[in-house]
């Protein structure tokens, strides 16, 4: 690990002002930063602690939510609100990572930790564009088992391995953020970028700005919404692929939903064709299988994650399926 | 810098890179958390600030100026074992011991979290409470804890004697 000057920040003003020097970073819970570092992928000539700024969760006026981004996972997870309200949002958390993890990890940390794969790890031995910009990709005609099958380029296969990213995704949340020239907010699905030519270009945020808070819009029928997981063993592991979902079934047809897939491509994915295909057809599982297939029409699967595609469309139904029948 | 360690006072003249692990280990002489991965992924480095389980590897110990951290070196009393270290012993709950102490600290702060009323992912009902200590709540919430022994059902076997027997 390189050496770094350690600063902390007592309130977002502060935290931007400290940041302004070129090559720092800001510090979260350090669960994905601190590794990258101990692996010399992020060499941070400064880091600032955001961990003393706003970790409340409030109910707003319209009845939302605003999340500071300091939360850590598990209080926002245990929240009663969120439980009740956003339960997507809450089996997301609960699906990431150890109970460890999410007591450090922040709000703000878990959107920004690096979209990566393990070639992206392998220094010594892996050609990588988002580690080494214009080096190659090895993962493409490597073991891609885990890699994305929609919105990839050429240059990069990754897929971004939140799950609490995903059901903000779904659940049309905003960030609220602080740069030098003030603040602005920014659509959750807008934050994250797809690689194009510019793998290691992640995120839209402007150098130096900070995410101080996300904000969840009132979602009336997000009480019926879930998060599903699929992976290689029952806990502590990323995504083969997931879903988050809110329906709202009125007599029988689907009056409106919300649906995002995870573990599919490098940022959290948004599946607007399959609510668009759902909107006023009947709630009932060939119309979801239907939906499943409109949005992953244009995936293209590599040598070892053809299998995903399959699986993404059958646990998008299932999960559409469970919740049309919660409230049938 | 200054921290709380087992309930004492502790000064340490740190590199802002020094890991929380580093600082018990490297200068606290406090081997009980294991470097296993030191990458966040094994949970041999487990330990509990002010009670709440942590991975001390990927911790920072700057982020932890003045905090309470108690490692498995601090949870015996008087010479007396903690309840749980007893019943790992009874239950055959280690082989070779080296995750035992992050299995231990991890456990102490999972009953916490029940006692919180913090849902899992195997949780059915959100709203639900308090939530029952099932077998699958237990494993699920132990899951960032990995035992390369497979002493599986004798940790599982202690853990429930100390917080879902004691419980009832």
């Amino acid at each position: 690990m390189n050496m770094f000057t350690y600063m902390r920040a007592s309130t977002a003003v502060d935290a931007v002002r400290l940041a302004g020097e070129p090559n720092s970073k800001y510090l979260g819970g350090g669960t994905n930063l601190v590794d990258l570092m101990r692996e010399t992928l992020e060499r941070p000539a400064a880091l600032v602690d955001v961990t003393a700024l706003s970790n409340s969760i409030e109910e707003q006026e319209d009845g939302g939510l605003l999340i500071g981004a300091a939360a850590r996972n598990t209080l926002v997870a245990e929240h009663r609100l969120v439980r009740t309200r956003y339960p997507a949002l809450a089996r997301a958390i609960l699906a990431g990572a150890s109970a460890q993890i999410r007591n450090m990890a922040t709000v703000g940390g878990n959107i920004l930790q690096r979209t990566r794969c393990t070639y992206f790890y392998d220094d010594d031995g892996s050609r990588c564009n988002k580690r080494n910009p214009g080096q190659g990709c090895d993962a493409k005609e490597g073991f891609n088992r885990y890699h994305a099958i929609l919105g990839s380029s050429p240059c990069c296969v990754a897929t971004h391995p939140s799950d609490m990213c995903v059901a903000l995704a779904a659940l049309d949340a905003t960030v609220h953020l602080r740069g030098s020239a003030g603040e602005r907010k920014l659509a959750f699905v807008d934050l994250h970028r797809l690689p194009e030519e510019h793998p290691e270009h992640e995120t839209n945020l402007e150098p130096g700005e900070l995410i101080i808070a996300v904000e969840l819009p009132p979602l009336p029928f997000a009480t019926y919404s879930t998060y599903r997981k699929v992976r290689d063993r029952a806990s502590y592991a990323f995504a083969v692929v997931s879903v988050a979902a809110a329906l709202d079934v009125q007599e029988g047809v689907v009056r409106d939903v919300r649906l995002a897939l995870g573990g599919v491509a490098h940022k959290p994915w948004r599946a607007r064709k399959a609510e668009a295909f759902l909107r006023g057809q009947p709630a009932q599982e060939a119309h979801f299988r239907a939906a499943a297939e409109a949005e992953l029409a244009d995936a293209q699967s590599l040598l070892y994650n053809g299998f995903k595609i399959e699986l993404a469309a059958r646990t998008l139904a299932a999960v559409l399926t469970e919740l049309s029948e919660a409230q049938a | 810098m200054r921290f709380v360690i087992n309930g004492e006072d502790f000064v340490a003249d740190i590199d802002p890179r020094t890991s929380v692990l580093d600082l018990l280990r490297e200068h606290a002489g406090l081997y009980g958390a294991k470097k296993g991965c030191n990458q966040g992924a094994c949970g041999a480095c487990t330990v509990l600030v002010d009670g709440e389980r942590i991975l001390s590897c990927l911790a920072l110990a700057v982020q932890y100026e003045a905090r309470s951290i108690t490692t498995i070196e601090g949870l015996s009393e008087n010479g007396v074992l903690h309840p749980l270290q007893q019943a790992f012993i009874e239950h055959d709950g280690f082989q070779c011991g080296y995750c035992t102490p992050g299995q231990i600290c991890s456990a102490i702060g999972m009953a916490a979290e029940m006692r919180r009323g913090i849902p899992s992912r195997v949780t059915a009902d959100l709203s639900a409470e308090p939530i029952a200590l099932t077998p699958d709540e237990l494993r699920e919430r132990m899951s960032g804890n990995l035992c390369r022994c497979g002493a599986y059902n004798g940790i599982v076997e202690a853990i429930s004697e100390v917080f879902v027997e004691a419980a009832q």
